[in-house]
């Protein structure tokens, strides 16, 4: 009987999830990478995620900022691991403000690997004015606040077309084949040889999108790689736990006559 | 109840619980006779007293970094994510600790439905239960807003608008939860100083229900009075407590699977960005466990009575024990009811659905014919059913199913079987 309904209830679930696809017809799905992160065990591909912070810091940081960042973050374990003197470097390169001092004044000096990531504009309204009226997000957490995660943003990326003809673009709007609505503030930025990678690696628009995305998931979720590491420690400690209770449950319940 | 008077070993055990029984109170817990049948349904209570403990343990450690307010919040907690020592896996227990406290409450929900645990001589736990869950509805609909991401804002614009659809002071009602003109600064403190206080109305609600199942004790899958202690019963400890153990242990797989593996699935991707009060996104929507009231609300074209069904539809829920005119409690024993019961979850389950869909189309029509449905239930299916219906023979005790009007044994065992 029980089973039966059970039936019923996942068929008509069924049933209902395949009228979905009829509502959204207007973008394209994201394509599916498979991504080393992914999956119960996914780590991040350390070259990727250098290669991928160059890409950010020479292509995308001119207009997004990674305001929870610090760059302290690129030498710590599960991230792309710089070595101490190359974040200490890369912080350097950065011209930061502090203060007040003493006299009461704002100074500049370079940047400290505790510095957090330098933003591109003092604030939002000035990001949004400097874009044509469009705010570039913030990338720290971009990956998590995206529907579809790394798989839309390299999407989007690799995505920008020429408009199907019978769409007219207002200037600084640009045809995406999987942005929501097809159309996008952000130019096409990324061309081939763009950037001259540090490890030779050749830089296709593709790899580019890929290694800059397998950055930002990074970026997002600093945490993955030991969130992934202990979960399958805690699981494994779980399902031992639950096989001595379930044994030990099995004993105690012998001295009555009922099943558990 | 025929419990033996409980005297301390000790001394001074014994000098203690002369002042305060506290022994004594230990004593009925573990000794407490509990029916020997309680299927793996009846492990959620101890399930649920795990998912509160939880939620007050980590949401007390995040409470210590966490910042309420508009300008700070959703900053400190990507500060709790990045900076500190394990931030994130608090955070994340807290966030999938909240679905899983849900869900376990709606299985919950459901046994006592299917089970009858909602009846005489039960009513009283069963509508403190209900409080519970309104409280924690309330609680989980405030923790959302907390992150101030953009969820957060509009889930609590579009919720606390509500109560503007209240004829004559509904705007002043919103106003004065707001503590301002609009969802802000305001309203984020004082739901951060509620999230705080609820979850210890639930504990001490927790307690409550507890007692008031102590008195009559547990219901049980054949839905019979047995006699305490008896052959059908056993002491909670050691029996109860390592069924619930088990069962616990299963449960925290399940829960680490979600906050290990996939910690954000539960949520909207949108929550990752800041609230910003000028942009409303493309779809609003609660969480998922809100989702069928969400339904409900959308599914009238009129706000005020949208608000009314949506209320109504909980409330309803506190008269159930009157509307239900079966003298059976376990729908084991009730061929026709249990029909109209895995109807009614199934209905449930497609309000959910739609509730995270546009209320428009197809989507509106089943919201519509779901609400319809869920009223119909509980308003015309149980007393009607409850009067017609020709239930099966009832087992006299639990040990030996001896049936009502001498029919055939062989019979009730089956049906003992089927529990």
């Amino acid at each position: 009987m029980i089973k039966f309904n059970l039936k019923l209830i996942v068929l008509s679930f069924l049933l209902l999830i395949s009228l979905k696809p009829l509502q959204s017809a207007e973008m394209a799905d994201p394509i599916k990478v498979d991504w080393s992160f992914k999956g119960l065990t996914g780590t991040f591909d350390r070259a990727s995620l250098q290669r991928g912070f160059q890409v950010y810091k020479e292509v995308c940081a001119s207009c997004h900022s990674m305001q929870y960042l610090s760059y302290r973050n690129l030498g710590e374990p599960g991230g792309p691991e710089f070595s101490e003197q190359e974040v200490k470097a890369i912080a350097s390169s950065f011209e930061i403000e502090d203060g007040p001092d003493s006299q009461g004044e704002m100074f500049t000096r370079p940047g400290k690997p505790s510095d957090k990531f330098k933003s591109p504009y003092p604030n939002v309204q000035a990001a949004t004015a400097a874009n044509g009226g469009a705010y570039p997000p913030d990338m720290s957490v971009l990956v998590k606040a995206r529907k579809g995660g790394a798989n839309y943003i390299y999407s989007v990326l690799v995505g920008y077309e020429d408009p199907p003809p019978g769409v007219t673009l207002d200037d600084g709007v640009y045809y995406n084949k999987y942005m929501a609505g097809n159309k996008i503030k952000m130019p096409n930025n990324l061309m081939d040889g763009l950037v001259e990678y540090a490890d030779g690696t050749e830089s296709t628009v593709d790899q580019m999108a890929k290694d800059v995305t397998t950055f930002l998931a990074w970026a997002a979720e600093p945490e993955l790689e030991q969130r992934h590491k202990t979960g399958v420690k805690v699981i494994i400690y779980l399902v031992l736990l639950t096989t001595l209770v379930y044994l030990s449950m099995k004993k105690i319940w012998s001295r009555v006559d009922t099943e558990v | 109840m025929s419990e033996q008077e409980y005297v301390p070993k000790s001394k001074a055990g014994k000098w203690f619980n002369d002042r305060l029984p506290l022994l004594t109170l230990g004593a009925h817990l573990t000794d407490y006779p509990t029916p020997k049948n309680l299927n793996y349904w009846w492990t959620f209570g101890g399930i649920l007293t795990f998912c509160l403990i939880t939620q007050i343990v980590t949401g007390i450690v995040l409470a210590m970094h966490y910042v309420a307010h508009a300008d700070l919040a959703f900053a400190s907690v990507e500060h709790i994510m990045r900076d500190v020592n394990y931030g994130w896996l608090i955070r994340y227990i807290h966030s999938n600790g909240a679905s899983m406290f849900f869900l376990a409450v709606y299985i919950h929900i459901f046994r006592s439905l299917f089970y009858g645990s909602y009846k005489s001589p039960r009513e009283v736990i069963w509508i403190i239960g209900l409080m519970i869950y309104l409280l924690m509805m309330a609680a989980a609909f405030m923790g959302y807003v907390l992150p101030w991401g953009q969820m957060s804002f509009w889930g609590a614009t579009v919720i606390t608008n509500l109560f503007s659809a209240i004829p004559l002071v509904g705007d002043s009602i919103t106003t004065w939860l707001w503590g301002a003109y609009s969802v802000d600064n305001p309203t984020l403190n004082r739901f951060f100083s509620l999230h705080y206080l609820i979850p210890f109305l639930i504990l001490g609600l927790v307690v409550l229900h507890i007692w008031a199942l102590h008195v009559p004790g547990n219901n049980n899958p054949v839905g019979i009075d047995i006699k305490k202690p008896s052959k059908d019963t056993v002491p909670f400890h050691p029996y109860i407590t390592i069924k619930d153990a088990f069962a616990l242990l299963v449960f925290m797989i399940i829960f680490a699977g979600f906050v290990f593996f996939t910690p954000n699935v539960l949520g909207h991707s949108d929550n990752y960005i800041p609230a910003n009060p000028l942009v409303t996104p493309a779809h609003i929507v609660p969480e998922w466990y809100l989702l069928p009231f969400y339904a409900i609300l959308r599914s009238v074209p009129d706000k005020l009575g949208g608000v009314i069904l949506m209320f109504s539809a909980i409330f309803i829920l506190f008269v159930l024990p009157w509307l239900d005119t079966s003298k059976v409690r376990s729908a084991v024993f009730r061929p026709i009811y249990r029909q109209f019961f895995w109807i009614l979850v199934i209905d449930v389950l497609m309000l959910g659905y739609v509730g995270a869909m546009p209320a428009e189309g197809i989507y509106l029509v089943l919201a519509r014919v779901g609400t319809i449905y869920y009223f119909l239930h509980f308003i015309v299916v149980m007393p009607v059913v409850g009067y017609l219906e020709k239930t099966d023979p009832i087992p006299m005790s639990i040990s030996e199913p001896v049936l009502n009007g001498g029919a055939e044994p062989s019979l009730a065992r089956k049906a003992n079987d089927k529990v």
